[in-house]
Formats: C-alpha cells, sequence, structure tokens
C-alpha cells in the first residue's frame, strides 16, 4: 500500500516545508527556553564546582552568600580551620556591580578571594592566578577583558593577569576575581565625601566626641573587618556534615554542605525563574498545538471532496486517520529538525549561557509527536464524518 | 466478475423524515441490469436520481425492498452485508460527473489504490492499472499527475479506476456533464466497450440529451417509480 499521506505531502511540498519551518521557529524558542533553565541550573552547579568548598559558612539564619546577603567576621576562618575535619579555609566575598573597562561597563560578580586559596578559579585559559594582596585580577572571558587591561572597580583600577571561562554567578554574570582585601574595601566602603560626612557626624556626636573614643570609633569606620562567606574544604575520611554539625554549634554560624548549597541554588534562587520558563513552555506547546491543529484541519478541509471519494470507493477510516495523522506528525518532523538547527544556531548568541541537552531535545521530540497526534484529532473526526454520499452529486 | 447477474432492483423505498414531514423520495423503484449493459437512469431534477443511486452505491440505506448485486442479495429491507465498504470496494465502480481523481496521486495510483485498497500488491495493482490504461488509450499519461490531463482523459481515468477491481456494477453520475459533445460520445463508447468487455453493468445517470439516444433502455424515474423504456440504441461507431 503506498503512503497517501507522503503522496499529499509531496504534491503540496511547499506549504508543508513552509509551515514546518515556522513551526520550527517556535519550536526552537521553545528548545532555547527550556536551554535557558538549564543554563541557569548548570551556572548554578558550575558557580558551586569553581568555589572549590566543600562547605559554606555564612551568617546564622541567613541562605548566604548567594540567595540571601551573609555578612560574618573576617577573623572566624581561623576558628574554623581548627575544626576537625576542616583541612582549607578561606574568607570570600562576592559583590555584583558594574566595572568599568575603558568608557564601557561590564556587569560582573565580583569575587574577593585569598590567592591559592579555596574560592580561585579552578582553571586558567591565559596568564596566572592573583599572587599579589593588591590590584590585580583574573576576569572570566565574558567579560571581554583581554590580558593586561584595566579594570577600574570603585577607586581603584587593576590588572588583568589571567582568564578564565566558565566562572559566573547563579544570575549568569560573569565573574571578576580581585584579592580579597581589595574586594572588601570595594564592598563596604564608602566614597571620601560620603566617609568625611560620616566623620563629622561621629564628632558631632556629644557621646562619641571624647578623647581616644572618637578615634577608636572612625577608626572602625575606616575599615571592613567582614566578608560574606567562609569556603572550606574538608579532609579527607570526614564528611561534610559531620564536619558541618560542630560548627554550627560551637560557632553560631550557618553552615551549608555541598548538596545543600545546590538546594538552595536550584530550588530556591532559580525556582521562581524556573516556574515562569515553565509557563513559557506550557503556553509555547498549546501555540505549538493550535497552530498544528489548525494547518492541519485547513488542509484535511482541502480535501473534504477527495476524502468522500476515498472513502466511497472503500478506504477504511483508519487509512484515513492515518493519512493526517502522518502528516501532522510529518509537520512536526519538519518543525522539530527546524527548531533543533535554530536553537543550536543561535543559542550561542544569547548573552547568557544556554544549554541544550540532548535529554530535553528528546523530550522536546515526544512532546512534539504527542501533540501533533492530539492536534490531529480534531482534522481526523471532521474526515471521518464525512459522508461518502457527498462524492456523489444531488 | 464473470457468470454474474448484474443488479436487480424489486420494490425499493426511501423516506426521508417521519411523521408530517417525512418525504418519499423512493416509493416503488423495480430495475434490472444485466451484465454487458449499459442503461440510462433518466429524469428531472428532484426526482429521486441521486437518492436512488446512493441506495444502489450502498452509501444510503434504502427504507424497504430488495437488492441483489452479482449473485449475492445484499438488501432485504435491511442490509444484508455487514461491511459496506468492502461491498463498495469490490463490487461497486464509481465514476461521477467530475472525475474526483486524487490530486496527488499520479494516474496510475489512482488506478491501482483500489486493488491495493483491497490488499493487492503495489506491483500486481499497478499492472492492472496500467492494462486498463491501455484499454482506455491513456497509458501514455501513466505517470502524469492528473492537473495535467485534459478533461476527457481524466474522466477516462476515472473509468479505469471504476473498472479495476472488476466489480459487477458501475454506477456513473452525469458522466459526460462536463465534455463536449464528442468526448461525451467517445465516454459513452468506452463505457459500452468496457460493459462488454468486463460483463459489467452500468447504469449511468444523466440529463445529457446527447447521449440518451445511445441508450438500448432507460429507465425514466418519476415521483420516486421507474418506468422502463427501450432506448433508440444509436449506433456509436
Amino acid at each position: 500500500m503506498i503512503s497517501l499521506a507522503a503522496r499529499d505531502v509531496l504534491h503540496t511540498w511547499g506549504k508543508f516545508v513552509f509551515t514546518g519551518v515556522g513551526l520550527g521557529l517556535l519550536i526552537g524558542v521553545t528548545l532555547t527556553m527550556a536551554g535557558v533553565y538549564r543554563g541557569m541550573v548548570d551556572d548554578a552547579k558550575v558557580l558551586l564546582n569553581n568555589s572549590g568548598a566543600d562547605m559554606w559558612v555564612v551568617q546564622k539564619n541567613t541562605l548566604g552568600p548567594y540567595a540571601e546577603p551573609s555578612s560574618i567576621h573576617d577573623d572566624l576562618y581561623r576558628s574554623i580551620l581548627s575544626m576537625p575535619g576542616v583541612a582549607r579555609a578561606a574568607n570570600v566575598t562576592y559583590l555584583t556591580m558594574q566595572v568599568q573597562q575603558g568608557e564601557r561597563d561590564v556587569r560582573a560578580m565580583v569575587v574577593g578571594i585569598i590567592p591559592d586559596g579555596p574560592g580561585e578559579p579552578g582553571y586558567l585559559l591565559a596568564g596566572r592566578q592573583i599572587t599579589r594582596s593588591h590590584y590585580e585580577a583574573v576576569a572570566d572571558i565574558a567579560t571581554g577583558f583581554e590580558m593586561g587591561q584595566t579594570i577600574r572597580i570603585r577607586r581603584h583600577n587593576y590588572t588583568v593577569v589571567g582568564l578564565t571561562r566558565r566562572m559566573v554567578s547563579s544570575g549568569g554574570d560573569p565573574m571578576v576575581f580581585i584579592p580579597l582585601r581589595d574586594a572588601q574595601e570595594a564592598q563596604f566602603l564608602k566614597d571620601n565625601d560620603a566617609i568625611i560626612n560620616e566623620r563629622s557626624r561621629t564628632a558631632a556626636n556629644p557621646a562619641f566626641n571624647r578623647p581616644e573614643v572618637l578615634d577608636a570609633i572612625i577608626s572602625s569606620q575606616s575599615s571592613n573587618p567582614f566578608v560574606n562567606a567562609i569556603l572550606v574544604q574538608i579532609k579527607p575520611g570526614f564528611t561534610a556534615e559531620k564536619v558541618a554539625e560542630p560548627i554550627r554549634r560551637w560557632q553560631k554560624l550557618q553552615v551549608y554542605t555541598r548538596d545543600q548549597m545546590e538546594e538552595i541554588l536550584v530550588a530556591k534562587l532559580i525556582a521562581t525563574s524556573s516556574k515562569q520558563i515553565g509557563m513559557f513552555l506550557v503556553i509555547l506547546a498549546i501555540v505549538s498545538a493550535a497552530i498544528v491543529a489548525f494547518i492541519i484541519y485547513t488542509l484535511t478541509m482541502g480535501k473534504i471532496r477527495e476524502i468522500a471519494v476515498l472513502k466511497l470507493i472503500g478506504t477504511r477510516n483508519r487509512t484515513i486517520a492515518g493519512m493526517i495523522m502522518q502528516q501532522a506528525v510529518g509537520l512536526g518532523l519538519i518543525g522539530f529538525v527546524v527548531g533543533k538547527v535554530s536553537a543550536t544556531i543561535w543559542a550561542p548568541m544569547f548573552p547568557k549561557y544556554v544549554l541544550l541537552e540532548p535529554g530535553d531535545a528528546l523530550r522536546g521530540f515526544i512532546a512534539i509527536v504527542i501533540i501533533c497526534i492530539l492536534a490531529s484529532l480534531l482534522a481526523i473526526r471532521a474526515a471521518l464524518n464525512v459522508d461518502p454520499a457527498e462524492a456523489i452529486g444531488g | 466478475m464473470k457468470g454474474h447477474t448484474g443488479i436487480v432492483i424489486e420494490g425499493m423505498r426511501k423516506r426521508y423524515g417521519e411523521g408530517d414531514t417525512a418525504v418519499d423520495a423512493l416509493k416503488d423503484v423495480n430495475m434490472r441490469v444485466m451484465p454487458g449493459e449499459v442503461i440510462g437512469l433518466i429524469g428531472p431534477s428532484g426526482s429521486g436520481k441521486s437518492t436512488l443511486l446512493k441506495c444502489l452505491g450502498a452509501v444510503v440505506e434504502p427504507t424497504a425492498g430488495r437488492m441483489t448485486l452479482g449473485n449475492k442479495v445484499i438488501y432485504n429491507n435491511g442490509w444484508l452485508i455487514k461491511d459496506l465498504r468492502a461491498l463498495r470496494r469490490d463490487n461497486i465502480g464509481f465514476v461521477f460527473q467530475a472525475p474526483y481523481l486524487i490530486p496527488f496521486l499520479d494516474v496510475t495510483d489512482n488506478v491501482a489504490l483500489l486493488p491495493m485498497l483491497a490488499g493487492r500488491s503495489n506491483a500486481e495493482s499497478r499492472k492492472r492499472a496500467v492494462e486498463l490504461l491501455e484499454a482506455l488509450d491513456v497509458a501514455h499519461r501513466a505517470k502524469a499527475m492528473p492537473s495535467q490531463l485534459s478533461g476527457g482523459e481524466q474522466q477516462r481515468v476515472a473509468i479505469a479506476r471504476a473498472l479495476v477491481n472488476q466489480p459487477p456494477v458501475i454506477l456513473a453520475d452525469e458522466p459526460t456533464a462536463p465534455l463536449d459533445s464528442q468526448r461525451a460520445l467517445s465516454v459513452i463508447r468506452i463505457l459500452n466497450q468496457m460493459a462488454q468487455q468486463y460483463q459489467t453493468a452500468i447504469i449511468v445517470v444523466t440529463h445529457d440529451e446527447k447521449i440518451i439516444p445511445t441508450f438500448k433502455r432507460i429507465y425514466h424515474i418519476r415521483d420516486g417509480g421507474t418506468h422502463e423504456e427501450t432506448g433508440e440504441g444509436k449506433d456509436l461507431e
């Protein structure tokens, strides 16, 4: 038996292919939306991986440092280092801001790290890691900075001594690593006018304006003893939870293991975004189904007389239904191929990471086939309702 | 299908609706068309020709009567055959006013589709189709699409399609309406040849004054009943 669907498609291939391309672009958008979500999840995982930490010690009752502000004293890491099972511990600060590159500015997450400690970039594309305590930077290549260029952060200039890649915040902003002391200053210190104003206000307060007290207060206002988190690496043979428990108890701090931090990033931080994207996916699926249903219904209605003749001469209902369904699935296949190719072409052009996973493509393919089959039911119903007597005049 | 009795209709009635709104489209139709015979079925608009054709084509169920097709009683105050689709496919050929060829199949496959639907192999079906196309002198257009054929060629392909499963009866619904006089007579000549060659009973519903004189027997349908007349049987050569 010949394939009636294939013959019909070949006969009107132009209409069919153009419709398929239109549908494909819509499917491409759908796959890209899924890729945006995957990219967000991947960014979150990369962020955790690149930190090199097994545990995050943060301010009590916060989800810091990525999901909520967290502020802890920078000398606490010493007591963390003394806890059983802790191999390495290092302070870290995170600050998302606009950094200057000549005339333009770039949105980046500025990360303050201790050279050679947990938190520094895992690998470099070019250059070296930060070795000095001030004014050096390692930048993610997505910032657009190049080796030797100068980055302006607040009041200071930093020289790019190394380039890395895929070092991004949970929001997808590329990272710029600078020495911890500089980052603390950038994060907490105010501009000169604000400092003068603050000192004047302090001096004007009779409670503070006493010998030795005023100097001590002004001195405390001029330095920043806080960081956002302490990154901890544990010794072999210890589990994260086993090390975390005494820190929580004795240090009165919040400690998150790798799994807990991943849960915070994926389930809490990007939950709203994922729901947003999920809604988009649902709407796009409905729109795709409506388009397929409309096109297949229109194509079928254009063949009512032929269908009546086919039924009159003895064609089985299932042959006619199969013809319509195969055409709908064929349209979906064209759409899927166009969509997959389109998404692959345009995904790297997106400013944030778009991760097109083969699993998503497979799920998308299955969804498209199911949607096309469901969308063809309306046309099949119409075709099966055609009375073969319509082929006979009168 | 050799050795059959053509089509015999006795006391066929068809009523549409019920009660006060009921309309008797067919009141008492009696017909007999023998194998190899081409008869004309004529009558004014609204006389019940199309209803009769639909009943004969097993697409509308008569209200009462008896119908024998080939050697088999298929209707006796109710269908005796369950699978009317297969009945139509294997026992009734249709030729329409417009050819209604399937536009996305070429000429050969338009004809070969029926035997394929009946379960024959593609090769066997196409072989049979080409034989018929040769007999109808359109084999040279075997690979053409319907839209590339003239009206006369399309109608000959439609006749080939009606004949391909060698049905005992062919129902032709105004097959010459869109054709000029010469082509109309040509179609009737072909139908007569095919009826003789394949021993098929052919019923031609027509208004066409050009072809009515060619029938040897004519059934007039009037007020839901049939009246048989002897036609002129004008020589088609």
